[in-house]
């Protein structure tokens, strides 16, 4: 298994992440083309690599060659037509931009949300209103008796 | 060669730990052996920044795709539910989501009530006693008064309801349904030298503040304080037997891979409900040549899960998103037997808070929800932390057509035969299931949801139940009434593998309260000198 995309596939890869999720000015957050986050696709592809090799290889055919290589208007149509064709190993694929697009620091940010672990931190969770169960307590036991 | 023990358990997750423990003021020399390692609290993903990622990696609960070398392949192509579990210290409770409810008084006597499957040899009754020792043991959150239940005391307060439990409360109270805060194997207060939840909100692989209840940081320390040796890296091959068909120890697997010998009194098997038939299967002989205590051909078979009608809405608030424990209330409305539906038996609904970012994406993503391009920005602010979810855990009806056999080409790392599973949905459970999806819609309706979708989880094999059954008559079960084969009189199961049927709740607080039920069976038989009558 080769570990490591060549560089056409490379090209192709980030072509397509850039259709995928494309940089917002409106929400002030990179595409998953971005430098950063492309490298962290990149170095997160490991057991997905074979899959998404194979996706790629499907997308260079769907383009009679290279992806990145054709107009921009056109990339947009292979590209939605490759969505709906994908299938697996596409998905493989997309899971592993979405899974790094989705810890950058700067989307984070852009969600409302810190960019940091969960530990040792943790959350605020509210209490809530307890008195809601109230009528919940004064029913008869639910559970069927045996005999 | 090892010296001889007492006792072997093989297993150390949630029935191995309980049962090792409670064997441990016998004073006898007992050994676990588990194939797994030990975890440690700075392993778990929620300390790092990729900790939604490695849900997909070396936490995906799937076996086959975490892929460790402390796993075994699992042969579910058969199968529309896929086993998930956790193989080390703890077993799967170190990936369970810690929603704890125990079986219903009525789940023991279904043939009688319902005329369907198998009463069980024993009741609730029996069971109660363990169940509030393992309360106290696991440390569990709850509230007492529960209508769904005969009284019970939760030894630490609920978990809280946050902004999503209140909606479903308040749905639940307009529709006239019970709802009632879940009891959790999750400390909220600190316990028993453990850390409260912090709500850091991924509990399922695993928490790094060990408020989760995984039995490496529960019953684990005290047994090992009271010199009973667990040795990891330690993979069972097979349960060999004398001539009088009595177990002698077993073959098995070191961390170098060498094959190793450990001679015992007695054999405990805990490796869950796939695990332990494999195992029983593995261990072929001239006196057991279809496996091991297998004279009743059922080792293997009715295999239960619990379908999972999983559904889930879109509100316009933001609501918890995944902070907090995720399993946070239950309700018993449709568990029990109703004539005027077309199944018998039913289910709890477990009612969830929202998923993390990731999880949203690829989840909407793979639902068609979340496209590529201009959009997908806008769409996402509308699916993030809006989600909530709830989901049927409905009884699965025994069936020997559901089973685990020995896939006849796939291996384990050590050469080990890897199980198969073979499972289709029964007509009850898809009516049930149904009936469950139908339900939740009206309930997110309800709480406010403007979008509802009922999803199969392909990956939701978390309850393995029902393939070494408990029972009287030998040539209908496999074990007996306190846990012993009725074929081997040293040998033991605590595992899943023993129900008789599945009840429609998350199984381990039952399964580990009928393990101390066992270990409680075997002091007393140890203490009359009638164990291997
Ligand atoms: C993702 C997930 C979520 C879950 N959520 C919940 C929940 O919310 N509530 C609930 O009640 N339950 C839940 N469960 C199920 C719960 O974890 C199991 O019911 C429980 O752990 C089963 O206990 P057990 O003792 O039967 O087996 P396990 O805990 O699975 O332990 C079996 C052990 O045996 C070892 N073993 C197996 N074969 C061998 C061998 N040949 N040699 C040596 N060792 C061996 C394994 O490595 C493992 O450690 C969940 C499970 C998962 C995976
Ligand atoms: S929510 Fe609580 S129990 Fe769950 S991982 Fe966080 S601290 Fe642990």
């Amino acid at each position: 298994m080769q570990t490591t995309l060549t560089d056409a596939e490379a090209r192709d890869l980030r072509a397509l992440v850039a259709q995928m999720i494309p940089a917002s000015t409106t929400y002030k957050v990179p595409g998953a083309d971005d430098d950063l986050i492309f490298t962290d696709i990149l170095r997160s592809l490991e057991r997905d690599t074979d899959d998404v090799r194979a996706a790629l290889k499907h997308l260079a055919t769907m383009s009679g060659g290279s992806f990145a290589g054709l107009p921009a208007d056109r990339r947009a149509e292979v590209a939605a037509t490759f969505k709906d064709q994908g299938g697996a190993p596409l998905f493989a694929l997309n899971r592993v931009v979405l899974l790094c697009y989705y810890r950058d620091d700067r989307v984070m940010r852009s969600l409302g949300q810190e960019p940091r672990s969960p530990f040792p931190k943790g959350h605020v969770v509210e209490q809530g209103d307890w008195s809601l169960l109230d009528p919940v307590k004064k029913r008869a036991p639910i559970y069927r008796k045996v005999p | 060669m090892n010296d001889k023990v007492d006792v072997l358990i093989i297993g150390s997750g949630a029935s191995g730990a309980a049962v090792a423990w409670s064997l441990a003021d016998t004073k006898m020399r007992i050994l676990c052996l588990e194939q797994g390692d030990w975890v440690k609290p700075t392993d778990y993903p929620s300390n790092g920044r990729d900790w939604e990622a490695r849900l997909f990696s070396d936490f995906a609960i799937n076996p086959n795709r975490r892929a460790r070398e402390t796993d075994y392949p699992i042969n579910d192509a058969n199968s529309q539910i896929k086993v998930v579990n956790f193989n080390g210290v703890g077993g799967s409770t170190i990936m369970y989501t810690a929603h704890y409810p125990r079986l219903h008084p009525s789940d023991f006597k279904v043939k009688t009530l319902d005329g369907v499957a198998d009463d069980w040899p024993i009741d609730y009754q029996t069971l109660e006693p363990f169940f509030a020792e393992n309360d106290r043991m696991t440390g569990v959150s709850g509230l007492a008064g529960d209508p769904a239940y005969p009284a019970k005391q939760p030894p630490m307060p609920p978990i809280p309801l946050g902004k999503s439990g209140q909606r479903f409360g308040k749905a639940m109270n307009n529709l006239g349904w019970h709802w009632w805060p879940s009891d959790t194997s999750i400390a909220t207060v600190d316990y028993e030298g453990r850390g409260r939840c912090l709500n850091l909100g991924h509990c399922t692989p695993g928490c790094a503040q060990g408020a989760k209840a995984s039995t490496d940081i529960t019953y684990w320390p005290l047994a090992l304080r009271a010199g009973v040796e667990l040795r990891t890296r330690a993979r069972v091959r097979e349960i060999t037997v004398d001539n009088n068909g009595m177990a002698t120890g077993v073959v098995y697997y070191d961390a170098d891979g060498k094959e190793q010998f450990q001679a015992a009194e007695m054999v405990i098997v805990a490796c869950n409900g796939v695990g332990t038939p494999r195992l029983m299967l593995n261990s072929q002989s001239g006196k057991f040549p279809n496996g091991i205590a297998n004279s009743s051909g059922l080792v293997g078979k009715n295999l239960m899960f619990h379908p999972y009608a999983f559904t889930y809405g879109y509100v316009d608030e933001p609501l918890d998103g995944n902070h907090g424990p995720p399993l946070c209330l239950w309700s018993h409305e449709f568990y029990e037997t109703d004539k005027a539906r077309d199944f018998v038996r039913g289910y709890i609904f477990q009612f969830g808070r929202g998923m993390g970012s990731i999880v949203e994406a690829i989840n909407s993503t793979a639902a068609g929800r979340l496209p590529w391009g201009e959009d997908h920005h806008k769409v996402y602010r509308g699916l993030l932390n809006h989600r909530i979810y709830l989901a049927g855990i409905c009884e699965d009806l025994p069936e020997e057509h559901n089973r685990v056999t020995l896939d006849p080409v796939l291996k384990d790392s050590d050469g080990i035969p890897a199980p198969k599973i073979d499972y289709t949905l029964g007509d009850n459970s898809r009516k049930m299931l149904e009936h469950a999806h139908s339900r939740a819609e009206e309930i997110l309706k309800e709480a406010g949801a403007h979008t509802v979708f009922r999803e199969h989880v392909p990956n939701s094999g978390w309850h393995l139940l029902g393939t070494a059954r408990m029972g009287t008559d030998a040539e209908r079960s496999v074990v007996n009434e306190w846990g012993r084969c009725h074929d081997v009189k040293n040998l033991f199961i605590v595992d899943g593998s023993i129900w008789v049927t599945s009840g429609g709740v998350n199984p381990t607080s039952t399964i580990q309260a009928l393990a101390l039920y066992i270990a409680d069976a075997i002091k007393q038989r140890l203490s009359n000198a009638t164990l291997f009558e």
